[in-house]
Formats: C-alpha cells, structure tokens, sequence
C-alpha cells in the first residue's frame, strides 16, 4: 500500500495541518508520499521532506497551481492518485474543495473528516453534527478521505529525510481564474492549532467589546474563537467562526465567553480538553458540556480573569 | 438563464438526535424534518437572481424519499417556478446523488447550479463538487458572494484564512455558505400557489443512473458522554482551578 497525502500549504510554508494528516496515513500503514502543489513551493517541499515518515516528496509547480483552483488541481491528483490505495487531504477549505471533485473523477465515494483509522479499510466520522458517529467501510480501489485535524496527533516536523522528485503535469483547466483574495491578518496563534482558545459569542454585545478577549487572549497566548451569532452580528470576520459550519478546534483550553451553547457551536469545540463557561445565564447549555462554569457578567469576570492569569 | 437548485430533507437543525439502540443509525421516526439550511440559502439566491433579471426560470431538483415533495413545495412557494423529484426510498451516498444530479442537468441544460455546501445530517460537504466533477464545469464552493456578469460568474468564497474571489466560466456550479444570503419566510398566499406548480417526479431507473456505492455505513454510535463539570464562584477560584487541578494555564 502507499498513500497519497495531498499537502496544505500557502505556497511559502507547509500548514501545519499536513502534519496532521500524515499522521492519519501512519495509522493507515504503508509508505508516504506527499504531493505538493502549488507555485514557488520550494521551501514549503523542503518542510515536506523533513516530516518523520515521508517516504517521497512530489513537487508539482505550475503557476496553473498557484491558488490550488480545484478545476487545475484535481486532474493532477487523479493522474497520480490511481497507482495508489489511498489519497488524504487535510478537512481544510482547500481539501474540502478538491477531493470530492478527485473522487467523483475517479468513480469512488468520499469519505469526509475522518476522525480515526479502524483498519485500511475502516474509519470513523462524526455525522449529525458530532452528535453520532458512523463507523464506514469503503470497498474502492482508491480510497478518498479528509482528515479531522483535531482527531490525530501531529506528527514530528522534523528528522525525516525523504527525496523529493519534480513532476512537470497539468495546466490551466481554462474553467476558472483567480480574482483576489482577502486575508485576515494575525499575529495570534492560528485558531485550528492553538492550545487554548478564547471564544466570543452574541453576549459580547459589539465588536468593539472583543477587544476584551484580545486582550486576555494575547496574555495566554490563545487564539480568539467566535460563536456564529458573533459573525452574523458583525462583530468579527467569519474566519474565527467555531462550529459545525466554521472551524472544529479541540485545544487544551477553551473559554466560551457570553456563548449559549448551541448543537452547531458544541460540534465544533467539545473535543477541548478543559471547557470554561462564562455566562451571566445559568441556564445555557454550555454549562452542561463545562468542566467549570462560571455565572456572572462578562464585563466584570473576563477583565478581572485577565489580571489574575 | 436557467438556475437549477438542488434541495435535501434532513432533520430539523434544532432536534437533538438520537442514536438507535441497534446502532444500525440514528432514529428519525416522528421526528421534525425540514430543508437543509443550506440548501434554504440556496433558493434565496436564486429567487434574488430572477428578481434581478439574471435568472429566467428556476427549477428545484431534490432526491430522496415521496415526502422530500414538501421540501419542494416549500421551494416553489418561495419563488421556485418547477420541481423535480428523483425518487429514492434509500439513504444515498454524495456520488450516487451527484450522478443522478448530473442525468438532470443533462436535461435540463441548466447555466447555473446552486446547492448548499452541506447537508447537516451526513456532513458531507461533497455533492456540488462532485457534481462539478461529472459535468466538467468549474466551481466556486463556499460562496459568500455571487455575482453573474455576461458569461461569466465571480463568487466570493470562504476560506480558512478569510475570503478569496474567482470568476468562473458559466454553466457553472456554485455551493452556498451560511452568509450568502438571509432566506425569507413563505406567505401563505404564495403557499397556496405553489401547490399549482408543476412538481415531475423520476426515478434512477428512468434516468438510467446507477446508484451502488463503494462506502458502507457499519455502524452509528453515540459520541463519549462529556459530563456536566462543576461551577466556581468567583474568577479567583476558576483561576486557582485551571492552575492546579486542570493544569493548563
């Protein structure tokens, strides 16, 4: 058996999520090959090769790659991916967006967001919004799969010495063109791989009011987390959105602030490890996922968190 | 331009579900059921286009069992001018609703296809791209934004790092995001009418699309019970806690 794991990568720098994944693969069992594909990936297919347990690295750079349209991308994905038993990609926007459109193309179901290896065959994925989780067995020559981040142990960046081989493939599909992009700027931990996270919801009140998590979040070197209710209000961009639709984060650490606790929010965050409430209404049911519920205002009980920790 | 819009009937958003004892799935008898929020957005938009003039005739399209009909008397009372059903009393994989997608593209030569990014019974977050997939047209997944210009579409997608914007060349196929649009309520008048729209019910058979799929479900279980934890007093407390007996701060 080899596998295929598809890296997530901005061109410069490999995502940390591509560790994830190979992690995913290990559990699977056989050698390691990694693709990536991009424009300019040179460093980040250095990263790749340094990755303990990559076999082989393929470097596909190819400005029709530049920004992983999926239209490009995943006619190069089904070339290469038939001579393997397996292709995974990380359950990012990215692998979300171009391996089903490899699987179709290779006439196989997908398998979304695995959360553990049972056998080569076998895995589990949480459905009903983590509240039930299947156990699927896939009979496909070529296995196609997304991996939950925050189900597998990242693997070590470093003390793997695979070789790397330049591929020249594909070209520019001619379906679709980049237009531009808007990127939140940061510089706090990204929120998919923090250990602690800070989260917002509709009891902030105002944008302005998230300053307050900013603060304290900047203190415990967390990332700042939102409810939907949060997003939809305006208050922040949907990129910090936790939940069924947004991003599923399992820290060490998560304090949900001024959160109700709805099914579509606790998808996305009940596989923390430590869960903080913080909420002036006694009945919300995030106090009954909390391992500590705190009842009080947020105004008073975040600023005065802040100073203590 | 015709817009065809597929719909799915899931559980209720609100319903909080429950495994079968027989692990065999989750159990869904008298339980509320509704269209995919999704696919809710999806409909908007495509009303919105025909308001604006860039759509001619919407046609909804959802696969599944008979009553997935109120599901699209639903969509043809919020503006939707026809309905297709494809019959199926089966449970269906992305690829095998993807395929029989495709047979009615095929005929009904649509210049859009809108669907949400995913149901939130299977989570899947596969059919519109592998839809895109089997026509061989482009698409813009997680759209936020959707602007049709001449031959062309530009969407605005979500992203993990925030937004990206592509043009796409037109049929295309397009998967909603929650803040593409607000979807509005159905009047009642316009729910009287749309029990008059034409509503063309088909099966797989008829449309000659096989629907065998490579992945089984072997079981369904219920998630690791997470207790309720205790509740502090003051912040100096919770503080003290997260120290020394959780340990991560």
């Amino acid at each position: 058996m080899t596998i295929l794991v598809i890296a997530e990568h901005t061109n410069s720098a490999l995502a940390p999520a591509t560790l994830n994944t190979v992690a995913a693969a290990q559990a699977i069992g056989g050698d390691i090959h990694v693709l990536v594909a991009g424009q300019g990936v040179g460093a980040a297919a250095e990263a790749a090769a340094k990755i303990a347990g990559v076999a082989k690295v393929l470097v596909a750079d190819n400005a029709a790659f530049a920004h992983q349209l999926p239209e490009n991308v995943a006619p190069l994905v089904v070339e290469l991916g038939k001579a393997y038993s397996h292709i995974l990609a990380a359950a990012t926007s990215n692998g979300k967006n171009i391996l089903p459109r490899v699987a179709a193309q290779l006439d196989v179901d997908q398998i979304s967001e695995i959360v553990s290896v049972e056998s080569p065959d076998t895995f589990k994925r949480p459905i009903y919004a983590g509240n039930a989780i299947a156990t699927v067995q896939s009979s496909a020559a070529v296995k196609v799969i997304t991996v939950r981040a925050t189900g597998f142990d990242a693997v070590a960046a470093e003390g793997g010495s695979a070789a790397i081989e330049n591929i020249s493939a594909g070209g520019d599909a001619g379906k679709s063109a980049f237009v531009g992009e808007e990127l939140a700027k940061s510089d706090r931990p990204e929120l998919t791989a923090a250990k602690i996270v800070v989260s917002g919801g509709r009891g902030m009140q105002n944008g302005d009011n998230f300053k307050h998590l900013y603060t304290l979040a900047d203190k415990l070197g967390a990332a700042v987390g939102a409810s939907r209710a949060a997003v939809d209000a305006g208050f922040v961009p949907n990129d910090m959105q936790v939940g069924q639709t947004g991003k599923i984060v399992a820290p060490q650490l998560y304090i949900a602030v001024g959160i109700s606790g709805a099914i579509q929010h606790l998808a996305g965050m009940k596989d923390s490890k430590v869960i903080v409430a913080i909420n002036k209404d006694e009945e919300a049911p995030i106090f009954q996922v909390a391992d500590y519920g705190l009842v009080a205002d947020l105004f008073e009980a975040v600023p005065e968190l802040e100073k203590l920790v | 331009m015709k817009v065809l819009v597929a719909v799915k009937r899931v559980v209720d958003y609100n319903v909080k579900v429950r495994v079968k004892p027989d692990n065999s799935g989750v159990d869904l008898a008298n339980v509320k059921m509704s269209m995919n929020p999704f696919c809710e957005i999806a409909v908007e938009e495509a009303v919105r286009l025909k308001e604006k003039g860039v759509a001619s005739e919407i046609v909804v399209v959802s696969i599944g069992p008979t009553q997935a009909q109120e599901q699209l008397r639903t969509a043809l009372a919020l503006g939707a001018d026809r309905a297709i059903l494809v019959e199926s009393a089966e449970e269906l994989n992305s690829l095998a609703v993807a395929k029989l997608l495709k047979a009615v593209v095929d005929k009904e030569q649509p210049q859009l296809v809108i669907l949400g990014k995913q149901a939130i019974d299977s989570d899947n977050n596969q059919t519109g791209q592998m839809l895109a997939a089997l026509t061989g047209y482009a698409q813009g997944t997680f759209a936020s934004k959707v602007e049709v210009s001449g031959d062309k579409v530009n969407v605005t997608r979500e992203i993990d790092g925030g937004l990206q914007t592509v043009a796409l060349n037109l049929p295309a196929i397009v998967t909603t995001d929650l803040r593409l649009n607000e979807p509005r309520y159905a009047s009642l008048p316009n729910i009287m009418k749309a029990k008059k729209k034409p509503l063309e019910t088909l099966t797989p058979d008829a449309l000659g699309v096989s629907t065998a799929s490579t992945v089984k479900t072997i079981k369904v279980e219920a998630p690791a019970a997470r207790g309720a934890g205790i509740k502090v007093k003051s912040v100096a407390e919770l503080v003290e806690k997260l120290k020394t007996e959780a340990k991560v701060i």
